[in-house]
């Protein structure tokens, strides 16, 4: 037996996370490690204030904003920084649970650029959860003064998603990546993430899963990510899937008797 | 079935089908994972740097030197508190004769008009003169202090702060993490109460918010250098801002050692229990982007006071200037309340006004100092208060202050009940009354004992 | 493996290379977030001035730890 729900067009979960559902309004996260420059690229992009700091953890509460870029209306969600999405801790949870049921248009993910290689581990595990990833590449500035090199086009073609560098304090980059946005927000430009491949044993695992998966969430979440996460014995997942959907179900049915 | 049930169902099967236990599978996931990221990284950044030569590291060994660690820690504080003291003081004068300049228009204008006197009194007096009290006072050390503090922070230096500090919070069964809720308590308390979420154990969460509040915020920073500053600078001139910052610098160090004394004591009764993990990045030192912090930390603290001086401070006024002048008998409301308090005060090392004020200014710490001027004027001669030199005969002369009254003053403001803001924060945080009732008592206790052994220890001691 | 230590006890200034880490649950998800998987070299950078924590270099990124939870990373020498 399936959800009953089916997602036509906007997911109505996203209400739960008290994010205005509108028609012609895109939501926009923000994810990435701790200290990338999340907030202060969210006060270049919506003209906010946002608290930054430089140590990890100055992002607690989940803030919004918005802005129009092409006569668009974007909500742009800063989410705390996390170093991964397995739910080992409160802002994981959350960050985890906004990209898996909040369903963002785009989800952003800010990297360090002095410091590429741990933070992609993150980049690839959104990528496991939903395919509208943009990375960017931030704090380019101070790769070059510490004379790392980075390439982008390579990062791109590697990750198979957009990539941009950008300065948040300084604005540089920043053209581009609303303009990545918009096109991935449209539809214009499809990423292709290459997912990480695992031990032939539990691909085996996984596609033995998959089908079942799919009978039970439809295609509400990616039947890849949720096969990892029950072979792994995740059980925050089920928690929140209880949460966000039976939730979202009752409300479906009060609408329907009113 | 429910969606719990049946994926429940499925977990079960997936435990089957993989054989192998859950956490090796996700032992192998992550190091699938990093792989890809190592041949991504190396496929993609180059370094051109030759033998790049780490300055971060470099500072940071002489930042968290054994030898260096916590004098620089202890400098820094002092330095920054002794830039606000000389900072602030022309700012300060010249607020305060603009704005008192601006008072004697409005009585003249009062009086044109024949205005009543209570009303003149009343807008005047109280609701202007409070308003006016809080930023001419309170404004400048606030807009000061707050952009270094910023700086220091967008630096990086909090984080050696906290591993610094962390073998003691660990010693205290706190958690690494409160050294910077509790720096972020230099700012605003209800800021560092809403920063102790970055403390995932709920146990270690709940010490680091009760004990925030023993760091002065950026509201009581103020009142602590002007007490300062009039009781201990005034002896060599040229010494003087340096002995005051040196002297608030030695009270913020006994607001830490309470700190890690109330934590550990919570840590035996309330909220028994062991440390948690521990794990904390230092982020590389950055350049902040000076101009713009200062400007913006600098607008942000003039909005935050303008604004509280009128939701706050210009209401407390009306009201002080009310019971001032509201009589019973031959006495009006306010000293009837303060001769109540007296005797207790009097234990404390501090007079009735002196608590009144505190009680008065709960909403806000940075009215307290001012509603105590201005009950000390108003029950008095008017005088012109535009120095530190006639904040000092005020004081001094008109109300007997020692400087062990000085001290006790300044060790209450650092101990006693955090202000409403952060009162509501922690009821909002931790969606307990029963906390934020414990968060207000455990400071008020301490204060007291604190105060009453002060005193009487000096007293005993002969040295007053 | 005659170099073989846990990571509390790796003198500040040397490297090492991550074998096991000897902890379940939470404990080891956690430090394998933070990159302690298995053949991750690691680099003690610093101590604290009370000498715990001690700051390691992980995947390029200088993280604190107190001795609870690095004595539980078992590693071996880099020769
Ligand atoms: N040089 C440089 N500094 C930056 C850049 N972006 C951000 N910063 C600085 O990096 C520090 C961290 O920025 P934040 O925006 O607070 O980081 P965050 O990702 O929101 O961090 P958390 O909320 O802790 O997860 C701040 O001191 C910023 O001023 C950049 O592109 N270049
Ligand atoms: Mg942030």
């Amino acid at each position: 037996m399936g959800l009953t729900y089916q997602s036509v067009g906007i997911p109505a979960t996203r209400e739960m996370f008290n994010v205005k559902v509108t028609d012609n309004r895109s939501v926009i996260a923000l994810a990435g490690n701790p200290n990338t420059g999340k907030s202060t690229l969210f006060n270049a992009l919506t003209g906010l204030r946002q608290h930054t700091g430089n140590w990890p953890g100055k992002t607690v509460l989940q803030s919004k904003g918005s802005f129009i870029y092409k006569g668009r209306e974007y909500t742009v969600v800063d989410l705390p920084g996390t170093y991964s999405l397995l739910a080992n801790s409160v802002e994981e949870q959350v960050a985890r649970d906004f990209i898996c049921f909040a369903k963002p248009d785009t989800t952003v993910v800010v990297v360090d650029a002095t410091c590429l290689e741990r933070n992609l581990n993150l980049v690839l595990q959104v990528m496991e959860i939903t395919e509208k990833v943009i990375v960017c590449v931030n704090l380019i500035d101070e790769a070059r003064r510490k004379k790392l090199n980075v390439d982008i086009q390579k990062l791109s073609e590697l990750l198979g998603i957009p990539a941009v560098a950008t300065a948040a304090c300084t604005g540089e980059g920043l053209p581009q990546l609303l303009d990545l946005i918009s096109q991935v927000v449209c539809g214009d430009l499809k990423p292709k993430p290459k997912l990480v491949h695992y031990s032939s044993e539990l691909e085996n695992a996984i596609s033995k899963l998959e089908p079942k998966i799919k009978e039970v969430l439809g295609a509400e979440l990616n039947s890849r990510w949720v096969a990892l996460r029950l072979l792994e014995g995740d059980k925050t997942l089920i928690e929140s899937l209880e949460k966000f959907y039976s939730q979202e179900m009752i409300k479906a049915t009060r609408e329907v008797l009113a | 079935m429910s969606c719990r049930a049946s994926l429940g169902v499925l977990m079960k099967e997936a435990r089957e089908i993989i054989g192998i236990c859950q956490d090796e599978v996700r032992h192998s996931i992550v190091n699938s994972i990093y792989q890809s990221a190592e041949s991504i990284a190396a496929g993609t950044v180059s370094s051109k740097a030759g033998k790049n030569m780490d300055w971060d590291r470099r500072i940071d060994r002489v930042l968290t030197s054994p030898v260096w660690g916590f004098p620089i820690m202890f400098g820094m504080l002092t330095v920054i508190l002794w830039m606000t003291i000389t900072g602030a003081n022309i700012p300060s004068a010249i607020l305060a004769q603009g704005l008192f300049w601006i008072e004697e228009r409005l009585t003249e204008l009062f009086i044109a008009v024949g205005a009543p006197a209570w009303l003149h009194g009343f807008l005047v007096l109280g609701v202007y003169r409070g308003a006016a009290w809080v930023v001419s006072v309170m404004l400048p050390p606030m807009a000061i202090f707050f952009p270094l503090f910023t700086l220091l922070e967008d630096l990086g230096y909090l984080p050696r702060v906290a591993f610094n500090l962390d073998r003691f919070f660990k010693g205290a069964g706190a958690h690494g993490k409160q050294a910077l809720t509790m720096s972020m308590g230099f700012g605003c308390n209800a800021a560092g109460v809403i920063a102790c979420r970055i403390i995932d154990s709920p146990r270690e969460r709940l010490i680091a918010t009760l004990t925030n509040s023993f760091v002065p915020c950026n509201g009581r920073f103020p009142t602590l250098i002007a007490l300062a500053t009039v009781f201990v600078g005034s002896s060599a001139a040229s010494m003087s801002s340096a002995a005051a910052a040196l002297s608030v610098a030695g009270l913020v160090v006994f607001g830490i050692a309470i700190t890690l004394l109330i934590s550990w004591l919570l840590t035996k009764t309330l909220l028994k229990g062991i440390p948690s993990s521990f794990t904390l990045e230092l982020p590389p030192y950055r350049k902040p982007q000076i101009v713009q912090v200062i400007v913006r930390s600098v607008l942000d603290r003039i909005i935050f006071v303008l604004t509280r001086a009128v939701i706050i401070a210009a209401p407390a006024g009306g009201i002080v200037w009310i019971l001032a002048n509201t009589m019973i008998g031959d006495t009006s409301i306010l000293a009837a309340l303060a001769g109540w308090l007296d005797p207790f005060a009097r234990h404390l090392g501090l007079d009735g006004f002196i608590l009144l004020a505190f009680i008065l200014g709960l909403p806000a710490n940075e009215i307290v100092f001012p509603i105590l001027i201005m009950s000390y004027v108003s029950g008095g001669v008017m005088m012109e208060l535009d120095s530190l030199e006639a904040l000092r005969r005020l004081l001094v002369d008109q109300h007997g202050w020692t400087w062990l009254t000085a001290l006790c003053t300044m060790l209450f403001v650092l101990c006693h009940w955090p202000c409403g803001t952060t009162l509501f924060t922690i009821q909002r945080e931790q969606r307990s009354w029963y906390w934020m009732a414990v968060a207000a008592v455990i400071p008020t206790v301490v204060g007291i004992v604190v105060c009453i052994t002060v005193n009487y220890l000096v007293r005993a001691l002969g040295l007053i | 493996m005659a170099g073989s230590k846990t990571l509390n006890q790796l003198p500040v200034g040397s490297a090492a290379v991550v074998r096991r880490v000897n902890a379940g649950g939470i404990m080891q998800r956690r430090l394998l977030d933070l990159g302690l998987v298995p053949g991750t070299r690691v680099e003690a950078v610093g101590r604290s001035p009370l000498g715990d924590p001690i700051a390691y270099n992980i995947r390029g990124a200088v993280i604190a730890l107190r001795q609870e939870e690095s004595s539980l990373v078992l590693v071996e020498l880099e020769s």
